[in-house]
């Protein structure tokens, strides 16, 4: 109940390939997570799922059954958008019933669903409200909340946390994976906020380009990056990376090396470096130093330092933490 | 505008610039509605003279009631106007809807082919609507009229609708696809409450042409149970003598109806004519 498959889905705009033929395995239940940069096709490839646009070739699969001919409405779906898409002429209560009045269920049920769902938001205050009356966090749980009653397979959620302030961002991350937790449901995401990738999925999805770069989970992503363009995008900062023959290596093309697995010292170590920028953040200190043999490197020391900017300083990576990748740019494991 | 931005010069000019084009835009009107309440005499004597006890005459709205079919007249012009802006609003709306939210062949050929109509006046295919008209045999009928005067409007509808329906968020659509409206639901539910000031400028727009048109009655319905207003109140001009109590008092009462209509759109109008420019 929830589980779906991409085989080989592409999409064209005219003469443009936005998916060059993804393919993907979503288990029930599972938390999925799309990751990518602006434009590389993830949020159509999720409306490709939700049936609101047509795939050009390729199949997919909600359960088993191919829905490719299926109206979105009967997927057994439900999709939560990044800005919101109330009805700004219904109710709260009406926005959040009207998918199934639509399908015909009884008055009674739709009540009882509502009330549940607004008690697990936190809406019973806002039930008779239009949305042109909330805030912006209440009117993302109405969104979320019109998904809910639905009892979708498969919630999609598109950038659904992208229009709120930080503080918000927060709550309402937590508020998802509790509602992840609570109704077992299989959920996919979009985002291209990192955070929320590493802090709420079971797996994400890297796209670029549109191909899938890899699929795991975070820790995957973060220990064992398939290739360039992950190890770069998962992380932040992001990782260092260095010309393989300045450092006189011919194992590799390129060597990667997150902020955070260096250590910082003022008498010896293995790259020598002047400090361009000190970043304090209280928890970390995140010095930007610039070395003769590597280029601009970022480290990511935890707590409080006193660096200053001009200092010489002498960074060591942590062995056993280095990334090496090859000429193609994929990793060597 | 807001206290912080509004200094007293600026303000003055404003309202003096506005003052001013309201005086030349309500003068004409001002003009015919008080002379339509003077005698014969007056009006040429002083045209720009109030009504005093002496001069004032209702005789002129005595004729034009007095003759009987005026009623008729007043019926046969609110029909074609009223019966042409809902067919405008209606077909302007879903063509505009299907341009804007479609992807299809030919999408940008047909919105230009339906804008065509703005840029290329209606009467003069005048004598292909005649000989059509008079093939089905619709001449001296209101049908005949409210047809020209549908496609009349409809180039202009759908130009100002499109642009407005592609501001309609496409997630909205797409939810109501999700919760299992259909595309008729989504356009008469969702996407037309949320056009209705570019509806009402489109109204407004549509009717003041209709219901000023001599051309078509003159032409197409011409009968004495198909006349409107304005050709109605041509009888009282007459190659010779012209019994201007009556045009004028025809004329005053001819506005009325277009006043009522104008108010009725009017909120929604001034809406939808500055919801582009202040956001
Ligand atoms: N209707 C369309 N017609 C033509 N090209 C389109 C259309 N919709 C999307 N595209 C193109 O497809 C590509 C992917 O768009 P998509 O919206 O999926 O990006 P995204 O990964 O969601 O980006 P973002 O993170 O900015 O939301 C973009 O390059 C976009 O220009
Ligand atoms: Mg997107």
């Amino acid at each position: 109940m929830g589980s779906l498959q991409l085989k080989s889905v592409r999409k064209s705009f005219g003469p443009v390939d936005v998916l060059k033929g993804i393919d993907l395995d979503v288990k029930d239940g599972e938390f999925v997570i799309f990751v990518g940069p602006s434009g590389c096709g993830k949020s159509t490839l999720l409306r490709i799922i939700a049936g609101l646009e047509d795939a050009t070739s390729g199949n997919i699969l909600i359960d088993g059954a191919e829905v490719s001919a299926v109206p979105p409405a009967k997927r057994g779906i439900a999709m939560v958008f990044q800005s919101y898409a109330l009805y700004p002429h219904l109710s709260v209560k009406d926005n959040m019933g009207l998918g199934l009045k639509q399908a015909g269920t009884p008055k009674a049920q739709i009540e009882e669903r509502t009330k549940k769902a607004s008690a697990m938001l936190s809406l019973e205050k806002y039930l008779d409200r239009r949305p042109a009356e909330l805030s912006g966090g209440q009117r993302q749980r109405v969104a979320i909340g019109r998904a809910i009653v639905r009892e979708p397979k498969l919630f999609l959620f598109d950038e659904p946390l992208s229009n709120l302030d930080a503080a918000l961002r927060v709550n309402t991350r937590l508020e998802i994976a509790r509602l992840h937790r609570e109704l077992k449901a299989t959920m996919i995401y979009v985002t291209h906020d990192q955070v929320e990738a590493m802090t709420l999925a079971d797996k994400i999805v890297v796209l670029d380009g549109g191909v899938i770069q890899q699929v795991g989970s975070p820790m995957e992503l973060y220990n064992r990056p398939a290739n360039l363009f992950v190890a770069g995008f998962i992380g932040s900062p992001a990782m260092n990376f260095i010309d393989a023959a300045r450092l006189g290596r011919s194992d590799a093309a390129t060597i990667g090396i997150r902020p955070e697995h260096m250590s910082l010292s003022r008498e010896a170590g293995e790259w020598r470096g002047t400090i361009v920028h000190v970043e304090h953040l209280g928890a970390d200190t995140i010095v930007y130093l610039d070395s003769e043999k590597t280029g601009l490197l970022t480290a990511r020391l935890f707590g409080e330092h006193h660096y200053e900017a001009d200092e010489i300083v002498y960074a060591t990576p942590n062995s056993g933490q280095l990334h090496r990748f090859n000429a193609n740019g994929e990793a060597i494991l | 505008m807001s206290k912080a931005r509004a200094s007293l010069s600026r303000t003055a000019l404003v309202h003096a610039a506005l003052i001013a084009y309201t005086l030349v835009a309500v003068f004409p009107v001002f003009l015919t509605i008080i002379n339509s309440f003077k005698n014969r005499n007056a009006i040429f004597r002083n045209p720009m003279q109030l009504p005093t006890p002496s001069t004032f005459d209702l005789v002129g709205y005595q004729t034009v009631l007095g003759q009987g079919d005026f009623a008729v007249y007043f019926q046969n012009s609110l029909i074609v106007t009223v019966v042409s802006i809902a067919l405008v609003l209606l077909f302007g709306a879903m063509a505009a809807f299907a341009l804007s939210e479609y992807r299809f062949r030919g999408n940008t050929l047909m919105g230009l082919y339906l804008a065509l109509g703005i840029m290329i006046p209606i009467r003069l295919g005048t004598v292909a609507i005649l000989q059509g008209m008079v093939a089905t045999g619709l001449v001296n009928t209101l049908t005949a009229l409210i047809l020209v005067y549908t496609a009349q409007g409809l180039p202009l509808a759908v130009f100002i609708l499109s642009e407005f329906m592609r501001t309609v968020s496409d997630d909205l659509k797409n939810a109501g696809r999700i919760d299992g409206l259909s595309e008729y639901a989504i356009f008469f539910r969702l996407v037309l409450p949320l056009v209705r000031p570019a509806m009402a400028t489109v109204a407004v727009f549509t009717m003041i042409p209709i219901w000023n048109d001599l051309w078509f009655p003159l032409i197409l319905a011409p009968s004495e149970a198909t006349k409107t207003v304005t050709l109605g109140s041509q009888i009282f001009i007459g190659q010779f003598v012209t019994n201007w109590n009556a045009v004028l008092a025809a004329l005053s009462l001819a506005i009325l109806p277009v006043l009522v209509l104008y108010l009725a759109f009017s909120r929604q109008l001034i809406r939808g004519i500055t919801s582009g420019a202040v956001k």
